[in-house]
C-alpha cells in the first residue's frame, strides 16, 4: 500500500473509530449508570442555575440507594423547551425548573406524569398551583425585584424607590435598567409585576411613562447586572451608571457571600414594593425510565434537608414551612411581604400578547 | 467523498431537516403557506433588512481595516510578528459574552473613547460594526495574508522592470492572484456577520436583531417553531445564494499560482512609507484588538484588595466557586482542550477528504457539494443543537447524553474552515509539477505525496489551527449539549457571569483571560511548527 492510500485509510478508520467510540461510550453509560429499569441512577434535567451541595446529594444516595446525575441545559426557558421537544423520550427522569410564568407551556404539552410527593402537606399552600392533579411539585420561590445601589442614594441623600409608582418619579429619571421581557426571565417577571399592579389595561400606560422616565432595556440579566448596575461588583469595575436594576431579592446576600473580604453590610438593597414572585416546580417526566427513582427524588426535593441546603446554592427560598433560612439570608436579604402575582391561567392566556405589546411599546 | 457526505448527512442535514420539519409540518402535511405568513410580518421584514445591512457594512469595514494588515503580515518582517499574528486570532475564539463585556468597557460610559473625547458608542450600531471587525480581523489577515505571503514578489518586480507602474503592477499581477482569497475572506466575514448572534444580542440590545438572534428567540425562548423554521429557511436560502456567488467568482478567477516559501517574501520595512504603513497597522491592532483584550486582563486582576491573583486562585477549587460547579472551574480548560482536539481531528479528516475530493473531480455535483460543506456556517447553532436533540436519540445513534456530541457539533463548524483553507492551495498547485513527476516515473499517488503534500502541509496546519480555535470558542451549540460535569471554558464563563457577586464576576474574567491565553499559546505553537518545516519547501 502506498503512503497516500494509507493516509486515506487511516483517516477513514479514524473517522469511523470516533463514531464507534461514541457508540461505545454511550452504551457504557447505559450499562453503568443510565436510567434503565431498576437502575441505581436517577437523572435530573434542569437549567444552568441548578445546584445542590455534594453532601446533600450523597445523603440522598445513602437514604435511597439512587445516585443523582444532573443534566443542565441552558437557561430556564431553553431547558424547558428542550424537554418539550424531546417529549416522550426524555433525557432524564425528573425535570426541575419550570416556573409559574412558563408552567402552562409544560402542562399543556403533557410533559409530566402525576405524582403526589411525600411531604406535600408541609409545603406552603399558595405555591401549590397544580394541587388537584399533582403533575408538578413546587420546590422553591424567588422574588424578582428592583435592586438599588446603596452608596449612590446615600451620596445623593435621596431615598431609594420602593414601589412601581415610585419608579415614575422625576427623581429617578434615567436610573433604572431592566431586561428584555421577551427573552429574559427577570425581564418577564418585572413586566408581569406591572401587569399585576396596574392591570391588563393599565400596564401599557405605565410602561409609556416608565419609558419617558428613561428606563433602559438591555438583553439579559448578566449585562444589566454586571455592566449597567452601579451597585454590583462587576458594575463598579465597568463604571456603570445606573443605580437601579431589575434583579432578585436574594442578590444582596450573594454580593456579600462572594466578596473578599466579606463586608458587614450588603452594598445593595431591595425595593420590596417592586417584587414579582416566581415559583419553581419539578415533575416526573412522561416516559421516564427510572420512575421509582424519580419519585424518590421528588420526595427528596421537598425534604427539609434539601430545602435548607437550597438557599445558599441556588439563592432561592424554601417552600417548606419548617425549613430554616441561613443566617446570610436573614441578615442581608429582604423580606417581601406582598409580592405581585398573576394567576397562572391568566399568564398562560396572555403571556405572548403582553410581551408583544411590551416590545412594540418599549423597545421599538 | 463518501465519508464527508455521510458525516454531513447524519450530523447536519438530518438534524436540521428534522427541526425545520417540526415547525413546518402539521398533521403530517407540509404547511408552506406559513412561509408567506411569517415573511409578511413587518417585524420580520425589519429583521431581514437590518441583518443584510449590518452584514454588508461590517464586511466592508473589516476589509478596509484588515487588508493593510494582511499586507503587512505577509510582506514585512518585524520583531514579535508571530506573537502578534497569534494574538489577532484570539478574538475569533472568545465567547461573545466576554467580548461584549470588553467592548462595553471600551466604547461605553467611562470607556476609553469617552474619557478621551467624550464619545460613547454603546447604544449605536457602531459598537456592533467595530466588534465585528474585532472578531473577523484574523479571517482576512489569515486567509488573504496566508496566500499573499506565498506569492512570489519577483513576479510583480518583473512587471515593474518591464515598465509597469507600481499600481499597475500590483493591479495586473498581485490583485488577480489575490482575488480568490479576498473573495473567500469577504465571503467568510459576510457569513459570520450575516449570522452574527452574541455580538448583536449583547451590543444591539433588544432593539437590533439579526436573523440568527431571531431564530434563537423564536426557538429557545418562545418555542414558536413555525416562525423559527421559516427564518431558518430564509437564512439557508441567503447563505446558499452567497455561497453560489462565491463559487462562481472563484471559478472565474482561479489561476495557477507559483507559491513560494513565505520566509523568502517578507523583509523588514524600508523607507518612511512602509514604516508608516507598519505603524498604522500596529496602531489599529493595538486600539481595536489589544485594548479590549487588555480590559479583560485588567478586570481579572482587579480584586477588592488591589491588583492580585485572587480570582485565579479561586478557580482551583470547587468550593470557592460556591459549588457553581461540581468540579474546580480550572478543570474546564482540560475539558475544552480535549473536546477541541477531538473536534479538530474529526474536522481535519472530514475536511481534508472533502477538499481532496473537490480538487480531484469537477462537475456540477461536486460544486454543489463544495457549497454544501459551507452551509453549517450559515445555520444557527440553536437549530443544530435542537436538531441533535430530537434526532440522535435512537440506537445505534443514541448520542444525546454522550460526550462526543460536543466535538461533533464543533467539528461541523470546523470543517468549512479546513476546506476553505486547503482548497485554494490545493487547486493552485501547478499541474505541471505533477506531470513532471510523472514523467520522471512517479505514480500518480506518489506524485501527490511528493508534490502536493509538502505544498499543502502549511495550509493543513493553518486549517488545524482554525478548526482548533473555533472549537475552543464554540458556544452556541455547546451550551445546549455540554454535560454539566464537563463544562467547556466558554460554558463555564457564561455560568459564572450568570451569578452576582464579586468573586463570580472576577472568576469569569480570570477564566476568559485563561481562555485567551490558551488560544494564543495554541496558535503560537502552531506558528512555530509551521516555520520549522518551511525549510522543506
Amino acid at each position: 500500500m502506498n503512503t497516500t492510500t494509507k493516509y486515506a485509510a487511516t483517516a477513514l478508520a479514524a473517522a469511523l473509530g470516533v463514531t464507534v467510540l461514541a457508540g461505545c461510550g454511550d452504551s457504557d453509560d447505559k450499562a453503568s449508570g443510565g436510567s434503565g429499569a431498576g437502575s441505581k441512577t436517577v437523572t435530573l434535567v434542569s437549567h444552568d442555575s441548578f445546584n445542590a451541595s455534594d453532601a446533600v446529594l450523597k445523603a440522598f444516595t445513602k437514604e435511597t440507594g439512587y445516585t443523582v446525575k444532573v443534566l443542565k441545559s441552558g437557561d430556564a426557558g431553553a431547558a424547558l423547551n428542550q424537554e418539550i421537544l424531546t417529549k416522550g423520550s426524555p433525557r432524564g427522569d425528573v425535570f426541575f425548573g419550570a416556573d409559574n410564568t412558563l408552567l402552562s407551556r409544560a402542562l399543556d404539552n403533557g410533559l409530566f406524569t402525576p405524582y403526589a410527593a411525600k411531604g406535600l402537606d408541609r409545603v406552603a399552600a399558595d405555591t401549590q398551583l397544580d394541587a388537584e392533579k399533582h403533575r408538578v411539585t413546587p420546590v422553591d420561590t424567588g422574588d424578582i425585584c428592583v435592586n438599588y445601589d446603596k452608596k449612590y442614594f446615600a451620596d445623593k441623600k435621596l431615598d431609594p424607590p420602593n414601589s412601581f409608582d415610585d419608579l415614575l418619579k422625576p427623581a429617578y429619571k434615567n436610573l433604572l435598567v431592566t431586561e428584555n421581557a421577551a427573552t429574559s426571565s427577570p425581564g418577564l417577571g418585572f413586566l408581569l409585576g406591572t401587569v399585576a399592579t396596574h392591570g391588563e389595561n393599565g400596564y401599557q400606560d405605565y410602561w409609556k411613562k416608565l419609558k419617558n422616565n428613561g428606563v433602559k432595556v438591555v438583553e439579559g440579566w448578566e449585562q444589566a447586572y454586571n455592566e449597567e448596575f452601579s451597585g454590583s461588583a462587576g458594575g463598579k469595575k465597568a463604571k456603570a451608571d445606573r443605580p437601579l436594576v431589575v434583579s432578585y431579592a436574594s442578590s444582596p446576600p450573594v454580593e456579600v457571600l462572594y466578596a473578599d473580604p466579606q463586608p458587614t453590610e450588603a452594598p445593595t438593597g431591595v425595593a420590596t414594593g417592586t417584587c414579582f414572585r416566581q415559583i419553581e416546580f419539578a415533575g416526573l417526566l412522561d416516559g421516564a425510565k427510572n420512575e421509582a427513582g424519580g419519585k424518590a427524588l421528588l420526595d427528596f426535593l421537598i425534604s427539609k434537608r434539601f430545602q435548607e441546603d437550597m438557599p445558599l446554592n441556588m439563592f432561592v427560598n424554601p417552600v417548606v414551612k419548617d425549613a430554616k433560612l441561613p443566617e446570610l439570608f436573614t441578615k442581608f436579604g429582604a423580606t417581601v411581604d406582598k409580592p405581585a402575582t398573576v394567576a397562572p391561567d391568566d399568564i398562560a392566556e396572555n403571556r405572548e400578547q403582553w410581551v408583544r405589546s411590551w416590545s412594540s411599546l418599549v423597545v421599538k | 467523498m463518501a465519508v464527508p457526505a455521510v458525516f454531513f448527512a447524519l450530523f447536519f442535514a438530518y438534524p436540521v431537516v428534522a427541526i425545520v420539519g417540526r415547525g413546518l409540518k402539521a398533521d403530517g402535511a407540509w404547511q408552506f403557506g406559513r412561509v408567506g405568513e411569517v415573511l409578511s410580518r413587518p417585524d420580520i421584514l425589519d429583521v431581514l433588512r437590518f441583518t443584510t445591512w449590518q452584514a454588508l457594512a461590517s464586511t466592508a469595514l473589516t476589509l478596509l481595516i484588515a487588508l493593510p494588515g494582511a499586507y503587512v503580515f505577509a510582506r514585512f518582517d518585524f520583531p514579535g510578528k508571530q506573537l502578534l499574528r497569534a494574538v489577532v486570532t484570539v478574538p475569533f475564539v472568545l465567547p461573545t459574552v466576554v467580548v461584549g463585556t470588553a467592548f462595553l468597557a471600551l466604547l461605553g460610559r467611562g470607556g476609553f473613547l469617552d474619557e478621551l473625547w467624550g464619545i460613547r458608542l454603546d447604544t449605536t450600531v457602531w459598537a456592533i460594526l467595530l466588534a465585528h471587525v474585532f472578531f473577523n480581523y484574523a479571517v482576512v489577515v489569515r486567509t488573504v495574508g496566508g496566500l499573499w505571503s506565498q506569492l512570489d514578489p519577483r513576479q510583480e518586480e518583473a512587471a515593474r522592470v518591464l515598465g509597469a507602474g507600481r499600481l499597475a503592477a500590483w493591479r495586473r499581477v498581485t490583485l488577480p492572484a489575490l482575488a480568490p482569497a479576498v473573495a473567500a475572506a469577504a465571503l467568510m466575514v459576510f457569513l459570520f456577520t450575516f449570522t452574527s448572534f452574541g455580538i448583536v444580542q449583547i451590543l444591539g440590545g433588544p432593539a437590533y436583531s439579526t436573523l440568527e438572534v431571531e431564530i434563537y428567540r423564536q426557538t429557545a425562548q418562545l418555542l414558536d417553531l413555525p416562525t423559527a423554521a421559516v427564518l431558518t429557511l430564509v437564512q439557508f436560502a441567503a447563505v446558499g445564494g452567497v455561497l453560489a456567488l462565491h463559487a462562481w467568482t472563484v471559478r472565474r478567477r482561479e489561476t495557477v499560482l507559483k507559491l513560494v516559501d513565505p520566509a523568502t517574501t517578507a523583509r523588514p520595512p524600508r523607507g518612511a512609507g512602509q514604516r508608516a504603513l507598519l505603524g498604522g497597522v500596529l496602531l489599529t491592532v493595538l486600539l481595536l484588538i489589544l485594548l479590549p483584550l487588555g480590559v479583560l486582563v485588567e478586570r481579572s486582576l482587579d480584586t477588592s484588595g488591589g491588583y492580585g491573583l485572587g480570582f485565579y486562585r479561586a478557580l482551583q477549587s470547587a468550593e470557592a466557586s460556591g459549588s457553581t460547579f461540581l468540579v474546580p472551574p480550572l478543570d474546564a480548560i482540560g475539558n475544552s482542550l480535549r473536546y477541541a482536539l477531538v473536534a479538530t481531528l474529526i474536522a481535519l479528516v472530514i475536511g481534508g477528504l472533502a477538499a481532496a475530493a473537490l480538487t480531484r473531480r469537477a462537475g456540477r455535483l461536486v460544486r454543489g457539494f463544495d457549497a454544501l460543506l459551507m452551509l453549517p456556517l450559515g445555520v444557527s447553532a440553536v437549530t443544530v443543537g435542537f436538531g441533535f436533540l430530537i434526532t440522535l436519540d435512537e440506537p445505534p445513534l443514541d448520542l444525546r447524553t454522550s460526550w462526543i456530541l460536543v466535538p461533533l457539533a464543533q467539528a461541523l463548524v470546523g470543517v468549512p474552515f479546513v476546506v476553505r483553507t486547503m482548497l485554494p492551495v490545493l487547486r493552485a498547485v501547478d499541474e505541471r509539477l505533477r506531470e513532471a513527476a510523472a514523467v520522471l516515473g512517479a505514480s500518480p499517488l506518489r506524485a501527490r505525496r511528493e508534490v502536493d503534500l509538502p505544498l499543502v502541509r502549511r495550509a493543513l496546519l493553518v486549517a488545524a489551527g482554525f478548526a482548533f480555535a473555533v472549537s475552543l470558542g464554540e458556544f452556541g451549540a455547546t451550551v445546549f449539549i455540554a454535560r454539566p460535569d464537563n463544562p467547556t471554558l466558554p460554558v463555564a464563563v457564561a455560568r459564572l457571569l450568570g451569578r452576582s457577586g464579586e468573586l463570580n464576576y472576577g472568576q469569569a474574567m480570570a477564566l476568559s483571560t485563561l481562555l485567551m491565553l490558551v488560544c494564543a499559546v495554541s496558535l503560537l505553537v502552531l506558528e512555530r511548527i509551521r516555520t520549522d518545516r518551511s525549510g522543506e519547501f
